[in-house]
């Protein structure tokens, strides 16, 4: 009873720690693949010269980035219904997650694009290469290469943010973590082995954004 | 070092004011409950201010209502013949037996369970609610009671609740979705996020009230009777209360008050 930490917690419940931390890994890789094409899309279209794409790939940013996540989940989990589209807590969750997610990296992919000289898309489309085909082959290259640390700091928030689909059911590493506190009242053991589990996906990719950044700066400085 | 000192004082300045706080409390005389409700003049009942149906505490009226207010003041006419010579006192769940046992209140009429182990520090009246684990679902849904909880069913609950562990027992094949509070749970139902919702009856007729789209089907899986709790030993007040009961279901003043509360008749 007056025990605060039992380690036990992680044994006795392992399974339903396990599903929720596999539910997370396969919520954050399919936002992060699905918010990283869809925010390249839109930072594309932010800054075409085609001025109706360009105002809608503004409306995109300015409007998903200035919600709360809460908000964008519960259009998909409570909003779509309503519509005849039933979604499970953890689609929409996962969708809500990637079209958030996406509004922020359009921003850090636009800032990126911009950061190319305008000598470089001067010089390609003078070579007769479509608006296009000088987007995919000369600047994202150069962009995406810049913009990489700021990207991988969105895929870090896109896995902690994930935690957003425990309100809407979706089966993930805080829902069942909410579970077995309910089950164990030993909230500092079973949040702490969450932290854990986190940590487990986060930290990699905080490790690669420092090495990324120790690589631009030193190449920079060469 | 410093902050550390001041925060010492204060917590010794607060233990100090519980202390007295604690001293302040006021014992009633040996006697039973009902000489000194009519020494006083007025009953004092321990009910709750944040329970739908049974005692809520409107927030902009400041007025208290429910199921088990109306029941306290039944009580009041009762004895005194008006139903307005009652104080009402707010107790939760873990304040009520402590408030009744110190003479603060004179009866708690307040969602409580009879169980077998606060039959050990509080005496019981009869059952005046048949309360239990029930299940809401939409009106014309196919599921009409605990049996046709199978495979694939995907019920809606609160997280951590006693309900997902019943309904668990109950309906093992049944897909258990949980979520912040009963609110959420009914929201997610509305949006079509599951085929029904489980918990106590009780706040099911709330939510049925709130939504007559939405109703309560198959009757109670569970039994949590809820009985009016009395000090220990009254049995003269206990008496009184129990005859309460019985004069209120023979006068039909119970089903009306229940219909008036539950939106529905009681079964």
């Amino acid at each position: 009873m007056s025990k605060t930490f039992d380690i036990q917690i992680l044994f006795d419940h392992w399974d339903r720690f396990l599903e929720g931390f596999l539910h997370t890994i396969e919520a954050s890789a399919i936002a992060l693949i699905g918010s990283f094409t869809l925010g390249t899309i839109i930072a594309v279209m932010r800054i075409s010269p085609l001025k109706p794409l360009n105002w809608l790939g503004t409306a995109y940013v300015e409007f998903i980035r200035n919600i709360p996540l809460l908000l964008v989940v519960f259009f998909f989990f409570l909003g779509l219904p309503s519509l005849g589209v039933p979604l499970d807590g953890f689609t929409s969750g996962t969708l809500g997650l990637m079209v958030y997610t996406a509004s922020f990296i359009a921003e850090s992919i636009r800032a990126g694009i911009q950061t190319v000289p305008t000598g470089q898309t001067e010089a390609a489309r003078a070579t007769g290469l479509t608006y296009l085909q000088t987007m995919t082959s000369i600047v994202l290259p150069q962009a995406v290469k810049i913009v990489l640390p700021s990207i991988s700091n969105q895929f870090i928030n896109l896995v902690k943010n994930s935690s957003i689909l425990a309100v809407v059911a979706g089966l993930d590493l805080m829902y069942y973590a909410d579970l077995i506190n309910a089950d164990t009242f030993l909230p500092l053991t079973v949040y702490t082995l969450v932290a854990l589990f986190y940590l487990v996906l986060t930290l990699p990719l905080s490790m690669a954004v420092h090495a990324m950044e120790r690589r631009f700066s030193s190449a920079n400085r060469s | 070092m410093k902050k550390r000192s001041k925060l010492g004082v204060l917590l010794i300045l607060l233990a100090v004011c519980l202390v007295f706080a604690g001293c302040g409390g006021k014992k009633e005389k040996d006697g039973g409950t009902l000489e000194a409700i009519k020494a006083r003049g007025k009953v004092i009942a321990g009910v709750k201010y944040d329970t739908k149906l049974f005692g809520l505490k409107d927030p902009a009226t400041g007025k208290i209502e429910g199921f088990d207010i109306d029941i306290a003041k039944a009580l009041a006419k009762k004895i005194f013949g008006d139903e307005s010579k009652v104080e009402l006192k707010e107790v939760t769940s873990k304040t009520r037996i402590p408030l009744l046992q110190n003479g603060d209140i004179d009866l708690i009429i307040a969602t409580m369970t009879i169980t077998e182990e606060r039959k050990e520090q509080v005496d019981f009246s009869d059952v005046y609610f048949k309360a239990g684990q029930s299940l809401l679902v939409k009106k014309g849904s196919p599921i009409q009671g605990l049996e046709d909880i199978k495979k694939g069913v995907k019920v809606l609950t609160a997280k951590g609740s006693t309900s997902a562990k019943n309904i668990r027992e109950k309906a093992p094949d049944a897909t258990v979705l949980e979520f912040e509070n009963y609110q959420d749970a009914f929201t997610a139902l509305k949006a079509g996020q599951g085929d029904a919702l489980t918990t106590d009856n009780a706040i099911l007729l709330g939510m049925q009230k709130q939504d007559p789209n939405y109703i309560v089907v198959g009757g109670n899986f569970t039994d949590e009777p809820y009985g009016i709790a009395i000090k220990k030993g009254d049995s003269e007040f206990v008496q009184v209360v129990n005859d309460l009961l019985k004069e209120m279901k023979e006068s039909g003043e119970y089903d009306k008050l229940y219909e008036q509360w539950m939106g529905v008749k009681p079964e």
